[in-house]
């Protein structure tokens, strides 16, 4: 990258246990506004976990994160942390667009209905408006016949497009990606991922956890290699993946190319 | 095989090659006997033939009495106090009974403990008790009064008045039936998958909206059989109040015959009405299942009415089926 963007997504010094397992053991990340990062490590790395402590669906024990400048999770005055409410923790995450790997669809809503229901519903926008916008984004993952469809009427490859679309109704400042693809059928996976290519595309800051060497290499700016709690190396992916310093990654990458 | 079933073979070259079987398709179907089945059938059949005998003919159900007082001002107006205590207690019941549910699923240990202890509590207490209880509220507290917890009392009423016979026995039936309705919708809240209110959360949908728009309307689903069940004992179980003199109908039915004597025809009045409550609201409960269904299955099951059109449509095929002399095999394969 040679234009100097300014970070987005800040990630200090996070440690986070689940009881006795530390899971996240003082992770440091930088995502800069428009570029993906692409985060990888075996299962058990707390990939997941660091994804979700970004949108604060998990408090951090220790360290910080914020997202545009924006502490998530607490108000800084001062040398104090106030942590927020959860009222205004919602509001953080409405800039903070998530795709769940099980896609997480309301079962009981059209395709229509989930994704009109947030910014109706947590950004006050006139339904009118919201449901043009729906039918902008279903258009745009490839899905403008279903808005009418329920959730399970669909395939999951088509239920994920779906999630996406739902994210980004929001218009998030940063799209975060929990293995979108994991729960997918082999020969679904592809029109998942091309509609995440088309968004690395237009410009928007994500963070992708996957499992997909070749999405990683095609895709990614950066990729992040965690192992154990902890961000092993990162750099752009043809140094990662071709050239790794570390010999975890070189082992992961051994099993997983 | 191919030799057999292609269509390269002519009719007349059947003798060179093995017997083929003839196509299916032109062969009688004769369906299999079930004569156990039809014994146990006609032995039902009579079983059922004398006990409408009975009814009939037997002098003591005084089916005249009966009709007299069917519709009687006084039972009809009886059944409507019935209806207004279900549908009060349902109400009352299951808005507190939610709140409860929430409090028991709540972090806080204070609001759990409490939601549990109450439904420990009413639970645990006989609802003619607890009627009983209510009756005599006013020997308990024999005024009621707004003011500061603990300090001086700014308005207060007597009890008798502000809540009257009636009004105890809605309070009981709604406390006793809110023990029950809160573990019934918890029941259903944890039921819905976890993912849902994650998902909610991190479109950050205001909580109140997460339980409202999706949380609950996916737990109605788990709530529902049991609801119903709840509700239509409560129906019933409003024949309980009796005891506190409440002119519902199992009361006014014994005021009756109380009078008159005629037990059996009283008591055939109040079964055949709440047999008719119970079935109205066994119909509402299948679509209010219905609409809560939305979305849970990839072709939503046909209503009744739908299926007693089905019924009829593929009666009528088959009889028009009898009439030709072969069944064709494809055409029942077709038809499941």
């Amino acid at each position: 990258m040679t234009e100097v963007s300014e970070v987005m997504v800040d990630v200090r010094g996070v440690h986070k246990s689940f009881g006795p397992l530390d899971v996240l053991r003082g992770v440091d990340l930088q995502v800069r506004t428009g570029q993906v990062t692409v985060v990888l490590g075996p299962s058990g790395s707390g990939k997941s976990t660091l994804l979700r402590t970004i949108n604060h669906l998990e408090k951090v024990d220790r360290g910080w994160i914020s997202v545009d400048g924006e502490l998530i999770g607490y108000r800084r005055s001062g040398k104090t942390l106030h942590e927020l409410k959860e009222k205004d923790v919602l509001k953080q995450r409405t800039h903070i667009g998530f795709v769940f790997q099980d896609f997480n669809l309301f079962p009981h809503l059209t395709v229509l209905e989930n994704l009109v229901e947030a910014p109706v519903a947590a950004l006050r926008r006139p339904r009118a408006e919201a449901e043009r916008t729906a039918h902008r984004l279903l258009d745009r993952v490839g899905l403008a016949d279903k808005a009418a469809a329920y959730p399970r009427q669909l395939s999951g490859g088509q239920q994920q497009r779906v999630a996406i679309a739902r994210a980004l109704a929001l218009e998030p400042k940063v799209l975060l990606f929990d293995e979108p693809t994991s729960a997918l059928d082999p020969e679904l996976v592809g029109e998942v991922l091309d509609v995440i290519k088309d968004l690395a595309g237009t410009g928007t800051t994500m963070i992708v956890v996957t499992h997909e060497i070749g999405f990683a290499r095609e895709v990614a700016d950066t990729v992040v290699f965690m192992d154990a709690g902890v961000v092993v190396e990162q750099g752009p992916p043809a140094a990662v993946l071709d050239t790794p310093r570390h010999e975890r990654t070189r082992a992961f990458l051994a099993k997983v190319l | 095989m191919r030799l057999i079933t292609g269509p390269a073979a002519p009719p007349g070259a059947a003798a060179e090659t093995p017997p083929a079987p003839a196509d299916p398709a032109t062969l009688k179907v004769v369906p299999a006997r079930h004569p156990a089945r039809w014994a146990a059938a006609v032995a039902v059949a009579v079983l059922l033939a004398q006990f409408g005998h009975g009814l009939a003919t037997n002098p003591v159900w005084e089916w005249g009495v009966f009709a007299d007082y069917v519709l009687s001002e006084t039972i009809v107006h009886a059944v409507w106090v019935t209806l207004q205590l279900t549908a009060y207690a349902t109400v009352l019941g299951f808005l507190l009974g939610t709140v409860l549910a929430f409090m028991r699923l709540s972090r806080s240990p204070l609001l759990s403990t409490a939601a549990w202890t109450y439904i420990w509590v009413f639970r645990s207490i006989p609802m003619i008790v607890q009627l009983v209880f209510w009756f005599n509220l006013s020997a308990l507290y024999e005024r009621l009064g707004l003011g500061v917890p603990f300090g001086p009392v700014l308005w207060s009423v007597d009890s008798d008045s502000l809540i009257g016979t009636i009004g105890a026995a809605v309070i009981g039936l709604s406390l006793h039936q809110a023990a029950y309705a809160a573990e019934i919708v918890r029941g259903g809240v944890v039921s819905v998958d976890q993912g849902q209110s994650e998902a909610a959360a991190a479109l950050g949908l205001p909580r109140l909206r997460q339980i409202r728009r999706i949380v609950l309307p996916q737990a109605m689903r788990a709530i529902l059989p049991t609801a119903g069940n709840e509700i239509i004992g409560l129906l019933k179980g409003t024949s309980v109040v009796y005891v506190m003199a409440i002119g519902e109908l199992f009361y006014q039915v014994q005021v009756v015959y109380g009078r008159n004597g005629r037990v059996i025809p009283l008591l055939l009045v109040a079964t055949a009405w709440y047999v008719v409550l119970t079935s109205v609201l066994s119909v509402v409960q299948y679509y209010v299942e219905r609409h809560f269904a939305r979305g849970a299955d990839r072709t939503p099951p046909p209503t009744p009415l739908q299926r007693l059109r089905r019924a009829v449509r593929s009666l009528r095929a088959a009889a028009a089926r009898r009439e030709e002399p072969v069944v064709p095999l494809s055409l029942l394969g077709e038809k499941r």
